[in-house]
């Protein structure tokens, strides 16, 4: 009885725990852990060992991820005891500073997004277009310019996004040297609790005095705006700011790249898409399907007993909704571990589920959309300059993706 | 097929916008959900069913039996 013994949450079942995360197969890095399929293959719901040797529920099907995303009696408040972290640092950070709306619940949750939905929702990111268009083509005109060899991650996949939320935050461009380094540090898996303090704190002090100069220069801008507003004083400018700043650019550069590279190590689907260009919005829902590049799960903490898959998941119990295996969940895409274009991906939970999925999912699926169909467009002879064993896999990082990616065309 | 919202559930993520433009839209204010073809036609009835399951707020209410 397999499952009655994992409805016992106890120390009993802790010896088969599965130590997460768990390491990635080097033959197939697009893939989730071996160790974690062979896990899910026997129970949906699987009891993990953390880090730091406390325990999470791994929920890897698509059906109980959307269900415990939806469910408010899971907590996404990192306060409270039993949420689970995996890196020292960022739990600690969390426990000494003021929460933004990602680690808080409603309605709190919902008062503060809502100050900002309007500057990501699909008409606002419609009418940017031109402008990520014309942005898209100046980075690659410079490659082009100091071609045929490029590394497409430094000079094309983080720089669009980059460029992207800066102009909507009103943060200048010329210090991304700063905040890069800096949003690197808080998703590395490796980074000391000091340096992510440290990091969190350069980034918060440099953004209230942005918020500061907005307040005699005010401008178009979102940091602009809140200062406006008066809802919000400066520290919580600050932190709402280091969340868009650090989410808008390391996600979606990340998916660049990977998308770029999966592509090319599958010409007869990138062949597809050029053939198609009008296939590029179904393309793009496939490659965050397929690729989904929060690896490690995104975390909640029961509030109460609840019943997922057959486990009971027990008050003060972490929950780690692992939105990449479901989406590799063969009930609901068929043939899920082989890219398809052609695929209707749209039930995937990249963006995750319920109220805090991504904010900026419009954005980022137009800076995809425009990002892939013009890079292949104007470099059709766009190939890896490494060997594919060579391509050096983040899996420090908390966001999947790639540190460098040599090319030539 | 009736289509009724919840705006206090919903929170802007904008999947029935792209799923179903015809039905949904986004208030200019805040970017919560308007409806604005609350009784669809017959050949968008998919993509309204398809907007209320990946509704990640399930703020979309749908009723089938509304003729």
């Amino acid at each position: 009885m397999t499952t009655s013994a994992r409805t016992d949450s106890g120390s009993a079942d802790r010896a088969d725990a599965l130590a997460f995360p768990a390491p990635k197969s080097a033959k197939c890095p697009f893939d989730p852990p071996p160790a974690v399929d062979r896990a899910r293959a026997a129970h949906p719901v699987v009891r993990a060992t953390l880090w730091d040797g406390t325990s999470a529920w791994l929920i890897t099907e698509h059906e109980h991820v959307r269900q415990v995303l939806g469910d408010k009696r899971f907590s996404a408040e990192g306060t409270r005891d039993g949420f689970p972290y995996l890196v020292a640092g960022v739990r600690e950070l969390v426990r000494t500073m003021k929460p933004t709306f990602f680690r808080q619940d409603d309605p709190e949750h919902a008062r503060l997004r809502r100050m900002l939905t309007a500057d990501f929702m699909v008409k606002r990111v419609e009418a940017m277009r031109p402008e990520i268009q014309q942005l898209t083509d100046e980075l690659l005109d410079r490659m082009i310019e100091n071609g045929p060899e490029a590394d497409l991650v430094a000079d094309f996949a983080l720089p669009l996004p980059s460029v992207v939320i800066c102009l909507l935050l009103g943060v200048p461009y010329e210090d991304h040297r700063f905040f890069q380094e800096r949003a690197a540090a808080l998703f590395s898996l490796q980074a000391t609790a000091e340096e992510v303090r440290r990091s969190q704190q350069e980034l918060l002090t440099y953004l209230a005095g942005i918020a500061e100069r907005k307040q005699r220069e005010p401008d178009g801008s979102i940091i602009s705006r809140l200062v406006a507003q008066g809802e919000l004083d400066f520290d919580e400018i600050a932190s709402t700011g280091r969340l868009l700043l650090v989410a808008g650019h390391e996600t979606t550069a990340n998916m660049i790249a990977l998308s770029a590279l999966v592509l090319m190590r599958n010409p007869d689907q990138l062949a597809r898409l050029r053939a198609e260009p009008a296939l590029v919005k179904g393309a793009v829902e496939e490659l965050l399907r397929y690729l989904t590049i929060v690896h490690n799960g995104i975390p909640r903490v029961a509030a109460e007993d609840v019943a997922v898959g057959g486990v009971t998941v027990r008050a003060g119990e972490g929950v780690l909704c692992l939105v990449n295996t479901a989406n590799r969940d063969e009930r609901v895409f068929p043939g899920g571990d082989t890219l398809d274009l052609g695929r209707d991906a749209n039930r995937h939970v990249a963006f995750g589920f319920g109220v805090h999925q991504c904010l900026g999912q419009p954005l980022a699926r137009a800076e995809l959309q425009i990002a892939l169909e013009t890079l292949f467009r104007r470099l059709p002879g766009l190939r890896p300059a490494i060997p594919f064993e060579d391509v050096p896999f983040r899996h420090d990082q908390a966001i999947y993706g790639l540190g460098a990616l040599p090319v030539t065309w | 097929m009736l289509v009724q919202i919840d705006q206090e559930l919903c929170c802007g993520a904008g999947s029935c916008v792209r799923t179903a433009p015809e039905v949904f839209d986004q208030r200019d204010e805040d970017g919560l959900v308007l409806v604005i073809d609350e009784k669809p036609p017959a050949h968008l009835h998919d993509a309204v069913r398809e907007a209320a399951d990946i509704c990640p707020a399930a703020a979309i209410l749908l009723d089938e039996q509304d003729a």
